[in-house]
């Protein structure tokens, strides 16, 4: 691939399951949130690099609550408004520490093979 | 955990969707007005903070579907959204429906009781405890019935010491007959059918008693020991109320009183096992002691012990049985043979055949209604062709369709199977509740978990075969087309018409195969009807007459005033008396002709009957030479006999018969008769040799007494007069019945009559099948193709040219079928060629006639659409459009 090209890149499609950890993520990181906080936090720290429909962190919710990883509640916002409130458990503590974990030793084996390969085509 | 736990909620979810989705629209609504908020605090106007937070969201809808789909059970969602618009369409269509739903459940019910059948008689193992270790001990070559399927006592008892191959070994005494015992004490006696049955009988076939005991001690095994009792559950029921303090009672049989020991349970059932159309009461011990020099007596049955092969245990018999004793008083060995049989192959192992066919049959009923429903939907798709084209242009993916379809086909079939259950249900409560059917195991044949889950497995195959022949044809279907078509032609085109003409002819096919093989039984069983019996069954019944005279002259004159009296009750023509009638019970002795020399084993057993004067005549069997017996043939030191021709031709080749002297055991008798074969057991076996031996003669006691009557009237009629003039005679008569003799007949022929009806009903219901079949096609073109005839006949084509050819389309159509349908009938008329009877599996009249049949059928289908389009006004048919 050219490089120049590479300049170009949309902005990143979700893999599967990613979602699902960066929810995970920033609830461990953030404490309890709403779903717009959750969503705004992502487009935030990812730097607006990521294609995300706000709407699509409902589906993850709801699956992760149903997992037992998080739970919610209905609470009031700082300015009084009525929003439901996400927190992680210890379930889902656990299953952050392992997807976590998981994520890492795939980048690293992901970039030492693109790594390799690159220096193999010279 | 969290997959157990991901389920759980996706349940709960699924239940509780209305609170769900208002809980999701609420959180939806907080985000939007959060983003709103948010967006203004930055500075945009709210009109411009709205759209940009719509924006960032993404669809609303498409983010409530994910978040459905990610919590319920959408699989569930759309068969229930399939589900609730077949039954719309279906009820729309209620025509379709009803027709559809009733082949199905006939097709289906007719399965569900063949396979019933199928499954008690063959599949299902007998209803014993390890019935596989069972086995049945018979002779290996029977040439005379009864007498030679059974062992002398002396030979049981010794095989029961000697043998190393069985737990346990048993039998029964072979020579009883239905009502041979009466119930007394209150009233009329009641005819009861009594059994000695060895002391550990049940012991080896694993029955465990209801109540109290099912074994004999060795004392009530003794000629002089107590009187007692094991009663079947029905009679228990039936005589006894039900009564649960029975044991220990005693009850009068023939003014014995009789402890009663042991009830037996409602599951076991003697005659469904070893005598399969009667009903066993009571079961008495064998008294070993009082019939030791009676000869062969017992019928075998034995449990092998754990381990043993049946190979190993006939190795064991073949070596024992020679050597057993006939009886060691009289000191001669029983020249005995065995062969060992697993008990059920025994029972069934005649009926797999005919029960395979059966099968078959309803398998091609069944084929036929798939294929009858395929071309049925295929008619309904074309007209729905558009609906599914707009669906199609609209978004739903082929796959989607294909199962909108399949839905529909299932949800037929299974209203068709729940149906066809409730018939089966009836059908199979009268099988189980007959008793004129001698098929063995009938009476405990049920509708269980293996018959339902054969429906299951029967309903969803039907349903997939003929919904995807359609589903297929329709979500293949080019939208285009079918959309722009035009209003009268919505069809799916010339490859829907040839793949319905290809379904008809198919079904016309099978149908051929079906009625061929119908043909040729139906033939067979006519056959069987047309034998020559050499006796004649209509207009003569039989009545079971109590029996117990001390001697010959007494028992003479006892006869003779009964049939006295009989004789002159208005409308009896003739009466004789008998031990065993024919195709009942029956025994046999050797004869042979006195001063010749014969090798051992040469002769065969010969039955024989003890009868009074005028039995013969009173029966209808055919004196050819000689006289019948009369009351004076009691002569203690001459014995005389009557033979059948296969007797005297054998013993007597030609010379003449008659006044020649017979030796009978030790026993001489002079031959003074010789009647016509009779067929003895059944209407298909041969005759054997048969003798008839005068009643009131001292040499020879009869085993029983039955009074024979010929007459015009039906014996219900008769039945009270005759009745009562016995009872006037003797108090003690039991009210036994007066039966025709055609119903012994129609029972050794009835498991014949039972295929026969059934592959004819299956036959007939194929024939209406491939007749709706054709019209259904037919008649379709006729109405696709109304502009193509209007054109014709302004052109000039005559009624009679329209007619004409559609009739050769049908005929086209129907030749086909058959030439297909022929040469499958060759095929499958070679593996039913072992069940006729006096017909050749390739008989070419029944060819014809079923040929002829099909071909007259297909016309007459395809007359009344074609009489429809010879009517066709061309003005107004070419205004339609």
């Amino acid at each position: 691939m050219p490089p120049e090209k590479l300049e170009k890149l949309e902005k990143l499609d979700l893999l599967q399951g990613t979602l699902d950890l960066m929810v995970l993520q920033t609830l461990a990181v953030m404490g309890s949130l709403h779903g717009y906080g959750i969503a705004r936090r992502i487009e935030e720290v990812s730097g607006d690099e990521v294609l995300l429909n706000q709407g699509t962190i409902y589906a993850s919710l709801v699956r992760l609550q149903q997992r037992g990883w998080i739970s919610a509640e209905w609470g009031t916002s700082d300015n009084n408004r009525k929003a439901k409130y996400y927190a992680i458990t210890k379930a889902g503590r656990r299953q952050w520490a392992k997807d976590t974990a998981y994520w890492n030793r795939l980048s690293t084996v992901i970039a030492r093979v693109l790594a390799t390969s690159t220096e193999g085509g010279l | 955990m969290a997959a157990i736990r991901e389920i759980f909620h996706r349940i709960v979810s699924f239940f509780h969707k209305q609170q769900r989705d208002s809980d999701l629209e609420a959180e939806l609504q907080s985000h939007l007005d959060l983003a709103i908020e948010e967006n203004i605090s930055h500075g945009m106007s709210p009109e411009q903070a709205r759209r940009r937070a719509l924006v960032r969201f993404g669809g609303i809808q498409q983010a409530r579907e994910h978040q459905r789909e990610a919590r319920g059970l959408p699989w569930l969602d759309i068969l229930l959204h399939d589900l609730r618009y077949t039954l719309r369409t279906l009820r729309r269509d209620s025509g379709f429906t009803t027709i559809s739903i009733l082949i199905l459940a006939l097709g289906i019910g007719a399965n569900i009781i063949v396979f019933s059948v199928v499954d008690t008689i063959l599949l299902r193992p007998l209803p014993f405890p390890e019935a596989n270790r069972l086995v049945r001990i018979a002779p290996k070559v029977s040439k005379c019935g009864a007498s030679c399927a059974t062992y002398s006592t002396d030979a049981v008892q010794e095989f029961q010491r000697q043998n190393k191959s069985f737990s346990d070994f048993t039998g029964y005494d072979a020579f009883t007959a239905p009502g041979n015992w009466k119930l007394t004490g209150s009233g009329v006696p009641v005819p009861v059918s009594q059994i000695d049955v060895m002391d550990n009988f049940f012991h080896t076939l694993g029955v465990q008693p209801l109540m109290g005991r099912a074994v004999f001690t060795a004392e009530e095994s003794k000629p002089n020991g107590p009187p007692v009792v094991v009663l079947s559950y029905p009679f228990w029921k039936r005589q006894m109320n039900a009564d649960p303090n029975i044991i220990g009672k005693a009850i009068s049989f023939g003014n014995t009183p009789t402890v009663v020991v042991g009830v037996l349970p409602n599951t076991f059932d003697f005659g469904a096992i070893y005598a399969p159309g009667t009903k066993m009461d009571v079961f008495t011990p064998y008294l070993y002691d009082q019939v030791r020099e009676d000869g062969n007596m017992i019928s075998l049955t034995g449990r092998l012990n754990p381990g043993v092969t049946l190979a190993q245990a006939q190795a064991e018999a073949d070596l024992l049985f020679p050597t057993l004793d006939g009886s060691v008083k009289q000191g001669y060995k029983g020249g005995y043979t065995a062969r060992l049989w697993d008990l059920k192959d025994f029972i069934s192992g005649s009926l797999r055949r005919s029960l395979i066919v059966l099968w078959g049959a309803v398998g091609l009923i069944l084929l036929i209604v798939c294929v009858n429903l395929s071309n049925l939907l295929l008619a309904r798709a074309a007209a729905r062709s558009k609906e599914f084209a707009m669906r199609s242009a609209l978004g739903a993916a082929r796959s989607r369709i294909v199962r909108q379809l399949l839905t529909e086909s299932l949800v037929l079939s299974a209203a068709g199977a729940i149906l066809g259950l409730a018939l089966a249900c009836a059908a199979v409560f009268y099988l189980a509740h007959q008793g004129s059917i001698a098929l063995p195991l009938l009476s405990s044949i049920r509708i269980d978990k293996t018959a339902l889950a054969w429906t299951i497995f029967i309903a969803v195959s039907a349903g997939l075969l003929f919904g995807i022949v359609p589903g297929l044809r329709i979500a293949s279907g080019n939208l285009q087309d079918a959309l722009k078509d035009s209003a009268v032609s919505t069809t799916g085109g010339r490859g829907t018409a040839s793949l319905r003409a290809t379904l008809v002819i198919s079904q016309i096919a099978l149908a051929c195969v079906l009625l061929i093989a119908a043909g040729l039984l139906l033939r067979s069983f006519l056959r069987v009807l047309d034998v020559d019996l050499g006796f004649e069954p209509s207009r003569a019944s039989a009545i079971s007459l109590d029996f117990n005279a001390r001697d010959a002259a007494q028992r003479a004159a006892g006869d003779r005033e009964v049939l006295h009296r009989i004789q002159a009750i208005p409308g009896v023509q003739t009466a004789g008396i008998t031990d065993s009638l024919p195709m009942s019970r029956n025994r046999s002795w050797g004869i042979a002709a006195k001063g010749k020399h014969y090798e051992p084993g040469e002769l065969p057993g010969t039955f024989l009957y003890v009868v009074s004067p005028g039995y013969l005549n009173a029966i209808g069997m055919r004196l050819v030479k000689g006289r019948d017996i009369t009351w004076e043939d009691n002569d203690p030191k001459q014995a005389v006999v009557i033979v059948n021709e296969t007797v005297a031709r054998y013993l007597w080749p030609n010379e003449d018969p008659i006044d020649r002297i017979a030796a009978i055991g030790p026993t001489d008798a002079r031959v003074i008769g010789v009647i016509a074969d009779v067929r003895e057991t059944t209407a298909e076996a041969r005759s054997g040799w048969q003798m008839y031996l005068s009643a009131a003669a001292p040499q020879f006691g009869p085993a029983d007494s039955q009074v024979v009557i010929r007459s015009s009237l039906p014996a219900e009629t008769l039945q009270p007069t005759v009745l009562a003039a016995l009872r006037q005679l003797n108090p003690g008569q039991p009210a036994a019945d007066l039966k025709p003799i055609q119903l012994l007949v129609d029972r050794s022929s009835s498991p014949r009559r039972f295929f026969v009806y059934l592959v004819a009903i299956f036959a007939a219901l194929g024939l209406i099948l491939a007749a709706l079949g054709i019209y259904g096609v037919i008649s379709y073109s006729v109405t696709q193709r109304t502009q193509e005839i209007g054109i014709r006949m302004a052109l000039g084509a005559t009624q009679r040219t329209v007619q004409l050819g559609i009739l050769a389309q049908t005929l086209r159509m129907a030749s086909l079928g058959i030439a297909v349908g022929a040469v499958a009938s060759l095929a499958v008329s070679s593996l039913i060629a072992s069940l006729l009877f006096g017909t050749a599996a390739t008989d070419p009249a029944t060819f014809a006639i079923i040929f002829m049949l099909l071909a007259a059928v297909a016309l007459v289908a395809g007359y009344i659409p074609a009489r429809r389009a010879s009517r066709i006004n061309p003005m107004v048919a070419l205004r339609n459009n």
